[in-house]
């Protein structure tokens, strides 16, 4: 199917639009320098570069996975809680370094196990206000965020008045700075991240199980708060690898974007998770070579701002209830609705002129030998003149009606579907008339797909009982 | 209450049991032993604590006092045998799964830790939708599916457990004909395999017709027993403390002796 395949071609148009996206550059500038950085970059050159793309990609790869997670537990925010909380853990690992021996604070698995500690603590403050209070989780989370937030700015405003020079680069854990990535580094967060995913795919079946349905879980003895634990701590874990190239006050991103955005493919959890980890993965990668070619932008936002070309892309053109998709389907529904509605009008028409009281039914050669003209469609419902002409236009592509001098005609297929629409409307208005108790919770349902919303027994009944009125009172049509 | 003699023949015994949410008591002193290989109404306005009484018996909600045994054994070690159909509302049917999937959650536990689930019990899965009528749906994403529909894949999922003792928290309510008839058969089957369900149901009418015995709940066990002895007209005016106007009419039915 082309449209299956239209999804894929898009999101690597996206990829490459960003990828590419110092191509103006190139062609404006005709500096010596620049060309061969540009080079030097998109050709991944440095080794530096090499292995930053590799570090950031995984990131993004094990962000997308753990992010569908997150989102299906609807516990999005809680990543910005942790992302928020390390900050004075940040803060509070370096002054620690600093008092016990002046010169090492910038001591980058200290930083990182103090930002792990804080945040897994604000993301348990959160459960335990949830849960054992009256205020909610979302406001619990409003709450242990700025807290945090704000107890880490004051712990940096501490730091840097502390009589020693490393605390200068503190600040760009919050938005991130890939330039400060060591290749020593990265290759750790490579693996850290590699794990990440692998417990990820180890628990796939369990996590799935706890985001669907937690009681059922719990029913079935699986350790539901041990399972919700741990995928908070993997949500910590993303966010200790992201501070360095994101940064903590972005990292929300990497987990709840390309997740969000998959959700417009994909239907599926098993394809879901794949497609969210190929976005994060691609937007990451393309945000690291952006923020290579334009060093002074932070390469969180940048990151970040990739991602959301891909979710902007996957909502407007995404084949799971994309904008334009649903707009698509919603105008092919009521251009079919309005079709059927000029076929039964068409249908009532002859029906009046061959037998007026309803006491027969037409018969296929008396349908398909009467013409009627506009003006008689016209009269047969509140529509415009214009609506009918567009109607009839519409009718006769698809081969329902001929026209025939000035008037018009029905086909054997539109005679047929006219019966059909027919029978299946009054059927309808009979079971809202003779059911009206049950029915209310239906009526949402279009009319001509009856066999569908109906069990069959009650379709028979109703058919019974339409023959047998069909001599006596049929309701009217309320469009009469 | 006297203490069964075989108390692993029972397949549910509740003794003494008192639930609270925060400070107010929901359910007090239920004292309740469930016959082997029958069909249980549990019965009770809005808040009786019917729900209450289900997860309480599976430790989802806390005890504050009294134990459940299942076969003559707490809970916890007989989980293999006990499935649970939770109400339907109770999930979001937005999510990313098939009914097939849904089905197969019923397996999870049998499957086990870290294995993925194999097309053999993709399979079994797939005998468990067709039972309630579903296997045409197995690969439809369940927000595609109706109410009863849905409640049906929920169902499978609990026949997938092949357990001895089903928990159902109001499979009847909101669903159309067919599944209603569904559910029912498979009450049915059930009970003629000799398996024993508890099911919260909140249509008096159909109470007498679909099972055998009843549970009367109003924070207290009002009564419990066999449909003729304890779905009394007085039992009921106890229950819902006369606020019920279908009472009269099934107070009639049942004096009149009447089983449609």
């Amino acid at each position: 199917m082309t449209a299956g395949r239209l999804g894929p071609f898009l999101l690597m148009c996206v990829a490459m639009f960003l990828g590419l996206g110092g191509l103006p550059i190139l062609a404006a500038s005709v500096a010596d320098t620049e060309q061969s950085h540009l080079q030097r970059v998109l050709l991944l050159q440095d080794y530096n570069t090499r292995v930053v793309l590799l570090g950031t990609t995984l990131l993004g790869i094990s962000g997308g996975v753990i992010g569908v997670f997150m989102l299906l537990r609807k516990r999005s925010l809680i990543a910005d809680v942790v992302g928020h909380s390390a900050l004075p853990g940040i803060a509070m690992a370096f002054i620690l370094c600093e008092a016990a021996r002046p010169g090492i604070g910038r001591n980058v698995p200290l930083l990182m196990l103090g930002a792990a500690l804080a945040g897994l603590l604000g993301a348990v403050l959160v459960m335990v206000i949830d849960g054992f209070s009256r205020t909610k989780s979302d406001a619990a989370m409003a709450i242990v965020l700025s807290t945090f937030y704000g107890l880490g700015t004051a712990l940096l405003t501490v730091v840097q008045h502390l009589p020693t020079a490393s605390a200068a680069g503190l600040k760009d854990y919050l938005n991130g700075k890939t330039a400060s990535l060591v290749a020593s580094d990265v290759w750790v967060f490579a693996i850290c991240s590699a794990v990440l995913l692998f417990v990820t795919a180890l628990l796939f079946k369990e996590l799935t199980l706890l985001c669907f349905d937690k009681e059922f879980a719990a029913a079935e003895g699986w350790p539901v708060f041990r399972l919700d634990a741990l995928l908070t701590a993997l949500v910590v874990g993303i966010t200790i690898l992201g501070m360095q190239s994101v940064g903590l006050l972005l990292v929300v991103a990497v987990l709840i974007i390309p997740a969000s955005a998959a959700r417009f493919w994909s239907n599926g959890i098993r394809s879901l998770t794949i497609i969210s980890g190929t976005i994060g993965g691609l937007s990451a990668a393309c945000g690291t070579i952006i923020s290579a070619l334009y060093p002074r932008i932070a390469a969180g936002a940048v990151i970040v701002l990739s991602g959301t070309a891909f979710f902007v892309v996957s909502m407007l053109f995404g084949r799971q209830r994309g904008l334009i998709w649903t707009v698509l389907e919603a105008r092919r529904m009521q251009r079919r609705i309005g079709r059927h509605d000029l076929l039964r009008a068409a249908y009532e028409i002859v029906e009046a002129d061959c037998c007026p009281d309803r006491h027969q039914v037409p018969s296929d050669a008396q349908l398909l030998n009467a013409l009627f003209s506009h003006d008689q469609l016209i009269a047969m419902r509140t529509w415009s003149a214009r609506r009918v002409r567009q109607l009839v236009q519409s009718a006769c592509q698809h081969e329902l009606l001929i026209p025939v001098g000035g008037s018009l005609r029905l086909t054997p297929e539109g005679a047929a579907l006219a019966r059909r629409a027919v029978r299946n409307h009054r059927l309808w208005e009979l079971y809202l008339i003779t059911f009206a108790e049950v029915a209310p919770s239906r009526v949402d349902r279009a009319a001509d797909r009856i066999e569908h919303v109906l069990e069959p027994d009650v379709i028979r009944q109703l058919e019974l009982r339409l023959t047998a009125q069909q001599t006596a009172a049929v309701p009217q049509s309320p469009h009469d | 209450m006297t203490e069964p003699q075989h108390p692993e023949l029972v397949p549910l015994s509740i003794h003494d049991m008192t639930v609270a949410y925060q400070r107010r008591p929901v359910i007090w002193d239920i004292d309740f032993d469930a016959p082997a290989g029958s069909l249980i109404a549990i019965v009770g306005p809005n808040g009786a604590g019917k729900s209450t009484l289900i997860k309480a018996s599976l430790d989802l909600v806390p005890k504050v006092s009294g134990d459940v045994l299942v076969f003559g054994e707490p809970y916890r070690a007989q989980r293999g045998r006990v499935a649970y159909v939770p109400q339907r509302s109770s999930v979001d049917w937005d999510f990313p799964v098939s009914a097939l999937d849904v089905a197969a959650m019923g397996l999870y536990r049998h499957i086990g830790w870290f294995r993925p689930v194999t097309r053999r019990y993709r399979q079994e899965a797939l005998a468990a939708l067709d039972r309630v009528g579903m296997a045409d749906f197995a690969n439809r994403q369940i927000s595609h599916l109706s109410g009863g529909q849905q409640q049906r894949v929920f169902l499978a999922r609990a026949l997938a457990q092949n357990a001895d003792l089903y928990l159902m928290d109001e499979p009847f309510a909101g669903v159309d004909a067919t599944t209603e008839r569904a559910i029912v058969g498979i009450l049915q089957e059930l009970r003629a395999s000799g398996r024993t369900a508890l099911v919260v149901h909140h249509d008096l009418q159909t109470a007498p017709e679909y099972f055998d015995h009843v549970v009367l709940l109003n924070m207290r066990l009002v009564a419990s027993g066999p449909m003729e002895t304890a779905f009394t007209q007085e039992n009921l005016r106890r229950t819902f403390g006369g606020k019920l106007p279908l009472l009269d009419q099934v107070g009639n039915r049942m004096a009149g002796g009447e089983r449609t």
